[in-house]
């Protein structure tokens, strides 16, 4: 334990500030809580589903789970079922394999149901198209608010993608 | 044209590279070829078919065994009505899957194999669509006859049930389907079914000009991608006999390293955190962070996607950063010796892994495993240490194992190969030689093969490509070692409770898109 206890010592707090660009509103992450509780009035809720990348989003993904980008501290957080989620975030073109379990995923999410499409793949095809194995976009499949670019795109563009459709959502009016 | 060891075959010597040979068998050759390459102690590390009707021929179903003296490529050629060859699963238990898919993609069937079930095809196209038949019609045009059933292996006795879970996991997981049969919470068997991510990779190639196709190569599974990038350009280059300069060849292998690096950080913060030591994922996932922003800066990509091109590297590293890089090295090392012995001594961690998910050596030589969890189960099988090509020729590499095949050794590896690849990286930019990192490649009409064969993070990873007169990509097969490490999967849950397969899983980490393509 006191070995533990060392290392976080030794490590620091290690969080970055969050970003800044295209948010005109948010520059500290106190302000994008406030954000997210203003347009949902809770912690945002995501569920990702891989509905066939190469997994290179995934690590990006997961990427965004590590201290440096303090998810949790900006009041995001990943659920295990889609019933709890506000948002998904879907990475690959869409395999042919994967449609029904994907459209099963988007009924199963309550609303507001925000679908943000991360990746070239999810964006447009990427680099796997259409074939007889693969639906392309992920708005050949379901309805999109958001793209992210990028093979894959980082961590930082991942975030800022989430909080772009989170705006989407009508602010609701204070209670 | 000479002969190996042990086998009665005729075989050419491949340009440069590894040591790589190539034959051609006759129907009898091929089981009796299997035979003796197991006698041998020699192993299967992929299965491919490819239609060669365009050239007049018929079909040809290709294996490529690891030898004591290098890679064996040999081809069986079918008459274009001839669609039967005989099963090698009996032999390797890792060739059902590979067989399934060759049957799903060319229609082509191994003959008195148990298990015929399909395996791409799960009923999202036409059941006679065979997709990389040349004459086959694969766009997405192709009608969707909306799915079929699967049939699992029923597995009955008292008090027996079964719990599915997937394709779509509680976690940034990939998707595939797992099927556990239990009595209690102990598992009496697990199946699994793959095939969810296929997205006609093969297919898509055949469309690419082969000066552009590593970068699907490199998409096969992205976690891999400086391994199958490499491996496709040194395809590339030894069917076109030309090479990449040697300067390029080091930072490959820089780059190489740093994704095992990168692999086995996120995979021991992981570990850690599926045994409930939050702590490690977060210390593991901020030192993995700090190595994707270096690798940003010295190739433009944090994953390093598309930096191994054909005929080098795509671009010079920084002077200033290279020089740097020991400090990184040095730095992580240093970061790494405090964990290691948290992570060997922390009473909770040691309860989850140790004897957890074994795979004995004698298991894992029977199915064939691979990569890091072959090395886990005490088989000292590193390509870079094995058939080593520079700059591993001058570097040495120290392979590291364990005996136990529990998630404890799956751990300890990661940790001992962490330690080498550092010291490797060190040696990497100490001896870079100067010159070129990049040299043009001439395409080469005429119909060329090449084959490339790389150790990466997981496992060895392969890709055959054939060239027609026209210089295009007629073929070209990318092989997962996960292919092999899947079954042995399905072997180290038995008997282990429910709730440890998602921490046994994570420590094969195996690929589902390298295997789905
Ligand atoms: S966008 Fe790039 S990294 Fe993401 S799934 Fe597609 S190929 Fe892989």
């Amino acid at each position: 334990m006191l070995r533990i206890l060392r290392q976080i010592l030794r490590t620091g707090v290690v969080s970055e500030a969050p970003p800044t660009e295209g948010l005109a509103l948010e520059d500290d992450s106190e302000r994008i809580q406030r954000a997210i509780l203003a347009h949902l009035g809770r912690a945002l809720a995501i569920r990702e589903v891989d509905a066939g990348s190469c997994n290179g989003c995934e690590l990006e993904i997961h990427a965004l789970n590590n201290p440096y980008y303090n998810l949790e501290g900006l009041g995001i957080r990943f659920v295990a079922s889609p019933r709890h989620a506000d948002l998904l975030l879907v990475t690959g073109p869409v395999a042919r394999n994967m449609e029904v379990a994907l459209r099963r995923t988007y009924e199963a999410t309550p609303d507001p149901k925000l679908v943000v499409a991360v990746g070239d793949c999810a964006c447009d095809g990427g680099i796997f198209g259409e074939s007889y194995a693969c639906r392309g976009r992920v708005a050949n499949v379901l309805p999109v608010d958001v793209t992210i670019p990028g093979c894959p795109p980082p961590p930082i563009e991942i975030l800022k993608g989430i909080l772009t459709a989170v705006r989407r959502v009508p602010a609701r009016t204070a209670r | 044209m000479g002969t190996l060891r042990g086998l009665h075959l005729e075989v050419a010597t491949l340009a440069a590279g590894p040591p790589r040979f190539r034959a051609h068998g006759s129907r009898d050759a091929w089981s009796v070829l299997a035979r003796d390459v197991v006698a041998n102690g020699g192993r299967l590390v992929s299965l491919w078919a490819s239609d060669r009707r365009p050239l007049g021929e018929g079909y040809a179903v290709n294996a490529a065994y690891a030898l004591a003296e290098g890679l064996l490529w040999v081809s069986l050629p079918l008459a274009a009505d001839q669609q039967g060859y005989p099963d090698l699963a009996a032999l390797f238990p890792a060739a059902s899957r590979l067989q399934r898919m060759m049957r799903d993609l060319h229609g082509l069937e191994a003959l008195g194999a148990e298990d015929t079930r399909p395996r791409l095809q799960h009923g999202h196209w036409p059941a006679d669509l065979h997709p990389l038949r040349h004459d086959a019609r694969a766009d997405a045009g192709v009608a969707d006859p909306g799915g079929e059933a699967y049939a699992f292996v029923p597995v009955r006795g008292e008090g027996v049930h079964e719990i599915a879970v997937g394709p779509v996991h509680a976690g940034i997981i990939e998707p595939g389907h797992f099927r556990f049969s239990v009595v209690g919470e102990k598992v009496l068997r697990l199946e699994e079914r793959l095939g969810y991510k296929h997205k006609g990779i093969a297919a898509r190639f055949e469309t690419l000009a082969p000066l552009d196709a590593h970068r699907l190569a490199g998409r096969v599974s992205g976690d891999s991608t400086v391994a199958y990038s490499y491996a496709y350009c040194m395809a590339l280059e030894s069917a076109w006999r030309q090479s990449a300069p040697p300067r390029a060849e080091w930072l490959r292998a820089l780059a190489l390293e740093r994704e095992r690096v990168a692999n086995h950080l996120g995979d021991l913060g992981a570990l850690g955190n599926d045994a409930a030591l939050g702590f490690g994922l977060a210390q593991f996932s901020r030192l993995k962070e700090d190595w994707l922003r270096v690798n940003a800066a010295l190739t433009g990509h944090r994953l390093l996607m598309d930096y191994v091109v054909p005929g080098g590297v795509a671009r010079e590293p920084d002077a200033s950063l290279l020089a740097a890089l020991p400090g990184q090295h040095a730095a992580l090392r240093d970061a790494l010796v405090p964990l290691a012995d948290i992570y060997s001594s922390h009473a909770g961690l040691q309860d989850r892994f140790v004897t957890t998910g074994r795979v004995t050596p004698a298991l894992a030589g029977a199915l064939g495993l691979t990569g890091l969890a072959a090395r886990a189960s005490g088989h000292a099988v590193d390509l870079r240490a094995w058939h080593p090509t520079p700059p591993y020729t001058a570097l040495g590499v120290r392979v590291a194992t364990e005996r136990n095949g529990d998630v404890a050794a799956r751990v300890a590896v990661r940790f001992a190969e962490l330690t080498e690849s550092l010291r490797l990286l060190d040696g990497l930019v100490a001896g870079l030689p100067d010159g070129p990192s990049h040299l043009p490649l001439a395409p080469r009409a005429g119909c060329a093969e090449g084959i490339g064969w790389i150790e990466g993070w997981r496992g060895e990873v392969l890709v055959a490509l054939e060239l027609d007169d026209a210089g295009a990509l007629r073929r070209c097969h990318c092989h997962d070692p996960s292919w092999h490490n899947w079954p042995l999967l399905e072997h180290a849950v038995m008997g282990n409770i429910v709730p440890d397969f998602p921490l046994i899983n994570k420590s094969f980490n195996l690929s589902y898109a390298g295997v789905d393509l």
